[in-house]
């Protein structure tokens, strides 16, 4: 497809990509271009299609149909590969070596890396050098991971759920390491299924869905249009859908007695049906989980259906 | 100036030189196995070899040369088989192919440093056999000792051929070592090269010759003068082997990079 046009100077570039494996199509479409010093957040839910454009955009699988540029080479190229560091969903290393060790095969692999000491400072494996990788536990084989990503000071960071695994205590600070490494100008492209993550990491958010970006903004644009709450009670007797008119709410249920809905304001939903003297029980207010945010953000495209986004 | 310049991708040959280094320092941290892969040959030939050393067997070739020999064969292809298919089975099971795979690592070199490595540690458990045989007493013209080590190297390639594929076939680390034991020991006994061919059952003897096994063998034994075979015969069996065995180690490599990087 030589026929579409380019971004010059863009780090990554998704055009009108296609994938299939077999007969199941895992992106529909996709394009996404991302300038160099761009902190990407990928969110969605698993299956959405995260890691299949990660790995295109690695040339580590090829599109169907469509166009990836990394560095605007083929993602193949060694000379984009070499300006990218990697670290994916699913992998491995030789855990028999020490952990000096592997960051030390790993970084000859790239043109200019950082000294293997400073790899390990910054992923905070400096006292585990001479440690077994057998020996480590699974929040420090993530740190490792991710030393092999940066130790090729890389212009460009690939993290494909980078704190899956990983408990409160260690996600904290390795979304601080994160952030240190991305105010140095460089591109980090992250795939979570967390929106909290997404927000205190990335300057944009990218929403996948089902093998579509169903939205692509700032993480405060995206908050307000999913920071909404969830409230349910009960009470009695069964109220009715005009009960509700009105108030500052969206997807109501009614199943008898019991009430579901959602608001972006639950404060003054509820203090409006106080003073109507309800008798309100067990009440609850949650926060709305993603795959609420996702059916009230894919309800804000209207009526295209997620699996067919065809405008041919 | 273009940024390009500065990017240039590390030189190929530094890269194979860093992967090969790798490949042996993983060999390294696994003593056991390397200790399995050369300290078998020397006690098989301490058992066998030392008891009869002087003795004539043919030709006025010694039992000493000739287990030696043969024991060569045996040394050299389980590391290739062994070590380097079990090697690559791991490799993919710890799934650090995918990582190398996203890494400016050419696949291609990550394969060539595999089997670089491989020849590397067959050559050191074949040198160390040898060497134990030498300092127990086989004499062998210096031209025969370099020989020997030589055509053994390059009897040895068909079995490159066969690790490979063991390696690359299967989704699990496991089956390897089943599927390489299952394979490559009958195939030791019945090609002559643990068992002297003359005291194989006839059955076996008859289908001796086309084993890849048997060529690598053949080999040893015409460098020490004791081979029923000419060099040549067995050096072209074994050019024919290490097609097939190479051509389905390349068959089981693309159907593992189909499945994952398609």
């Amino acid at each position: 497809m030589s026929t579409l046009p380019t971004t010059p100077g863009a780090a990554v570039e998704l055009l009108d990509v296609r994938k299939s494996y077999g007969r199941l199509e895992a992106l529909h479409g996709l394009s996404l271009t991302i300038q160099p010093g761009e902190v990407v957040a990928m969110l969605g839910p698993n299956g959405a299609g995260k890691t299949t454009a990660i790995g295109l955009m690695l040339g580590m699988r090829r599109p169907t149909a469509g166009r990836v540029r990394l560095f605007g080479l083929d993602p193949g190229d060694r000379a984009a590969r070499s300006r990218c560091g990697v670290m994916l969903q699913e992998s491995g290393v030789n855990d028999v070596l020490k952990v000096a060790e592997t960051v030390s095969i790993f970084r000859a692999y790239y043109p200019r890396p950082l000294p293997t000491e400073r790899v390990l400072e910054f992923a905070g494996l400096a006292e585990l050098a001479n440690r077994k990788i057998t020996a480590l536990s699974g929040g420090q084989r993530q740190r490792l991971y991710y030393a092999l990503a940066i130790c090729g000071d890389p212009e460009a960071l690939f993290l494909d759920e980078p704190t899956a695994g990983m408990d409160v205590e260690s996600r904290r600070a390795f979304i601080g390491d994160i952030r240190r490494y991305a105010s140095e100008g460089r591109t980090v492209i992250l795939s979570t299924h967390y929106l909290e993550e997404a927000d205190q990491i990335a300057d944009r958010v990218v929403v996948i869905d089902q093998g579509v970006i169903i939205a692509d903004d700032s993480p405060a644009a995206i908050k307000s249009r999913v920071a909404g709450r969830r409230v349910t009670f009960t009470v009695t007797p069964a109220p009715t859908a005009e009960d509700f008119v009105g108030l500052p709410i969206s997807g109501l249920e009614l199943r008898e007695q019991r009430v579901r809905f959602h608001s972006s304001q639950p404060e003054q939903a509820l203090a409006a049906i106080f003073r109507r003297g309800w008798d309100l029980q067990n009440l609850e207010v949650v926060g709305a989980d993603l795959e609420e945010a996702f059916v009230s953000l894919t309800a804000n495209r209207g009526s295209d259906p997620p699996h067919n986004p065809e405008t041919v | 100036m273009r940024v390009d310049a500065i990017n240039r991708p590390v030189a190929l040959p530094r890269l194979l030189v860093v992967q090969i280094r790798a490949v042996l320092l993983g060999y390294w941290r696994i003593p056991l196995f390397a200790i399995f892969t050369i300290g078998l040959p020397v006690m098989f030939f301490a058992f066998f070899g030392l008891p009869r050393l002087h003795q004539e067997m043919f030709r006025h070739v010694s039992v000493g040369a000739y287990i030696l020999a043969s024991l060569g064969a045996y040394a050299v292809s389980n590391v290739l088989v062994y070590n380097v298919g079990i090697g690559q089975a791991q490799t993919r099971a710890r799934k650090l192919d995918l990582l190398q795979r996203a890494s400016p690592l050419p696949g291609w070199i990550a394969i060539a440093a595999t089997m670089v490595g491989g020849l590397v540690l067959a050559t050191s458990a074949l040198v160390v056999l040898l060497l134990v045989g030498a300092l127990a007493g086989v004499s062998l013209p210096p031209t025969h000792w370099l020989l020997l080590i030589l055509a053994l190297l390059y009897g040895a390639i068909p079995m490159l051929g066969l690790g490979l594929t063991i390696g690359y076939l299967g989704s699990s680390g496991n089956l390897a070592p089943a599927l390489a034991s299952l394979i490559y020991l009958p195939m030791a006994f019945a090609s002559g090269i643990l068992i002297p061919l003359s005291q194989l059952p006839s059955l076996v003897r008859t289908i001796a010759p086309y084993l890849p096994l048997y060529q690598v063998g053949q080999l040893g034994w015409n460098a020490v003068g004791a081979a029923n075979e000419t060099a040549l015969h067995a050096a072209l069996w074994t050019a024919v082997w290490a097609l097939v065995l190479g051509g389905l180690a390349v068959y089981a490599y693309r159907r593992d990079q189909r499945r994952k990087f398609a």
